[in-house]
């Protein structure tokens, strides 16, 4: 099914075929508008908007912190990485420095994020591609990680766990225990993964020189993260611009060069493990002392405090009701998501709200290049296609 | 709006002044942000040259958005945000652009990835992008009137 044909004349006659915006292979509410002839695609047109809820313009009506909840919703697969570019973003136009230790609990959950994104990745594409089974093992596993993103705020999806200047609470006690018992679980579940699908003959079959983007249309389409790893670039940021303490954690960044949707999936698959590496020298490394800034002000304080300390009580009341007003300017903040380049560009004017932030989606970009992937391949390998690219129609719409 | 000398020392700066005298109108640094403005007329060919001058190779187009000001004018600031895939190094660029008619030149034929980045602010913010090969609402349903990213819109009461 691999084989590709040339685009026919434009003479030919094509016939015009909706996919969605209902459509379970489109992972979500995403139309793709194709031009075939026969079973070839000669042009393709993804149609976006349908879960767009003006995020962007919620937030200018927002306290700063009062953003925080709208983040989880924007990606809902990453939740984490959603609120840690929005935190950091904030943190970096008031300048403010996040204690260690919370810089270390961001690490470690941002990476179980990532291997919660990448375990439903790897499960609805093996879906679409026949293999069921793997569908089923990924979510048992995720379903692991959800419980330890509910250990520590309370919700398994939309988390809003990360604050800015820190956490929102110390993680409960058993955090440390369960996050152990995770990570020497899952190397043996991508090893089981692999076993299914690396040298599977109808997974190569299916995904090896499909959807090949060279590295310069990659950059050229502005595609970031694992999918441009897949085609030879090692750009991650987690190395090239580190926040969140990135710099003291040893792991290595998968490159592969072929950019077809085989690549797409070794990159993602060796990601898990560096992942797991890292989220492994965060929990033994975790350094002791407070998650949260000492910035009265802008930082809540803390609910003993609050009970003996009048200074405390006025911080907490001013804090909820009037907000915070950081310094006018302009900051764009990025981080490395599991889907690529996610950035937060926030203006403010001196107020207590910003005057606009911009969600730099990679999802976006990543559904956009599918008109360039898809023309001359045959319609069975569109759906390879567009399960292999990742993105989430909440990011992309937001 | 001035170039403090410390910023005009910077080897962007310096080669794009040197590739047009009016190409940067001000610059800025906020937080170890690089921000330069930029005659909106002239955006395509300051881009062109940002990505294809060999020492500075600004290859990667992450966004482009825009920010409304209004009531000040010029209304829109519309931004491009960039990479260097040599050096690393980002760097924005920001062209102001008049509320009566907002208009600039499209990018789309330098970076692919500005097809849709484009779209949006369109759709968004009501800004033009001429020479765009298929400027369409992405966000926004075909039949919507206005522009909702705009200050001005209304955020209560019956549209």
């Amino acid at each position: 099914m691999a084989e590709r044909t040339a685009p026919p004349p434009a003479a030919a006659e094509t016939m015009v075929l909706n996919v969605g915006p209902q459509h379970p292979s489109t992972h979500g509410v995403l139309r793709l508008i194709l031009e075939l002839d026969g079973e070839t695609i000669v042009r393709a047109r993804p149609d976006v908007g349908y879960l767009h809820t003006g995020i962007e313009k919620n937030a200018e009506k927002l306290y700063y912190s009062q953003v925080i909840p709208l983040t989880d919703r924007i990606d809902y697969l990453a939740p984490l990485s959603n609120n840690l570019v929005y935190c950091l973003a904030v943190e970096k136009l008031l300048a403010l420095e996040v204690p260690p230790r919370a810089q270390w609990i961001r690490v470690l959950l941002t990476e179980l994020t990532r291997l919660n994104n990448h375990l439903v990745w790897l499960g609805t594409c093996a879906l679409e591609l026949g293999a069921m089974s793997v569908f089923l093992y990924c979510f048992r596993e995720r379903e692991e990680i959800l419980k330890i993103f509910e250990l520590v705020s309370g919700q398994r999806m939309m988390t809003s766990y990360f604050r800015i200047g820190g956490l929102a609470v110390e993680p409960p006690a058993e955090f440390p225990r369960q996050v152990d018992r995770l990570l020497k679980m899952l190397p043996g579940r991508f090893d089981e993964y692999e076993d299914l699908l690396t040298e599977n003959r109808i997974w190569l079959a299916r995904t090896r020189g499909v959807g090949v983007l060279s590295p310069e249309d990659a950059i050229a389409w502005g595609i970031t993260g694992p999918n441009l790893r897949a085609s030879g670039i090692g750009l991650d940021l987690r190395k090239a611009e580190p926040y969140s303490g990135y710099e003291n954690f040893q792991f290595e960044i998968p490159v592969r060069p072929e950019g077809d949707v085989y690549a797409r999936y070794v990159v993602r698959m060796q990601e898990m493990r560096q992942s797991v590496r890292i989220a492994r020298q965060a929990l033994d490394g975790l350094p002791a002392g407070p998650v949260r800034a000492d910035a009265p002000g802008i930082v809540l304080p803390e609910r003993d405090k609050m009970k003996t300390e009048m200074e405390a009580l006025i911080y907490h009341f001013k804090l909820v009701v009037d907000g915070f007003a950081p310094p006018a300017g302009e900051v764009y903040a990025a981080v490395e998501s599991p889907k690529g380049e996610l950035g937060c560009f926030l203006v403010s004017d001196g107020s207590p709200r910003p005057w606009r932030m911009r969600w730099r989606p990679p999802s976006l970009l990543n559904v956009q290049v599918l008109s360039k992937l898809l023309p001359g391949h045959l319609f069975a390998d569109a759906i390879a296609i567009l399960a292999s690219v990742d993105f989430v129609l909440g990011e992309v719409d937001r | 709006m001035t170039i403090p000398p410390e910023l005009a020392a910077r080897p962007v700066v310096e080669k794009l002044r040197a590739f047009n005298p009016r190409a940067v109108t001000a610059a800025e640094e906020f937080r170890g942000q690089l921000t330069l403005t930029v005659p909106p007329e002239l955006i395509r060919d300051i881009g062109e040259f940002l990505r294809d001058s060999p020492e500075l190779a600004f290859h990667l187009l992450t966004d482009i958005t825009a920010v409304d000001r209004y009531p000040v004018e010029p209304r829109f600031e519309i931004l491009y945000f960039l990479r260097s895939m040599k050096s690393g190094e980002r760097l924005r660029l920001k062209a102001p652009v008049s509320g009566d008619q907002p208009r600039l030149e499209s990018v789309v034929g330098l970076w692919p990835a500005a097809d849709i980045l484009e779209c949006e602010v369109f759709d968004l913010f009501g800004v033009h992008f001429s020479g765009h090969p298929h400027l369409r609402r992405v966000l926004m349903p075909d039949d919507w009137q206005g522009h909702p990213l705009r200050k001005d819109y209304p955020v209560e009461g019956y549209r």
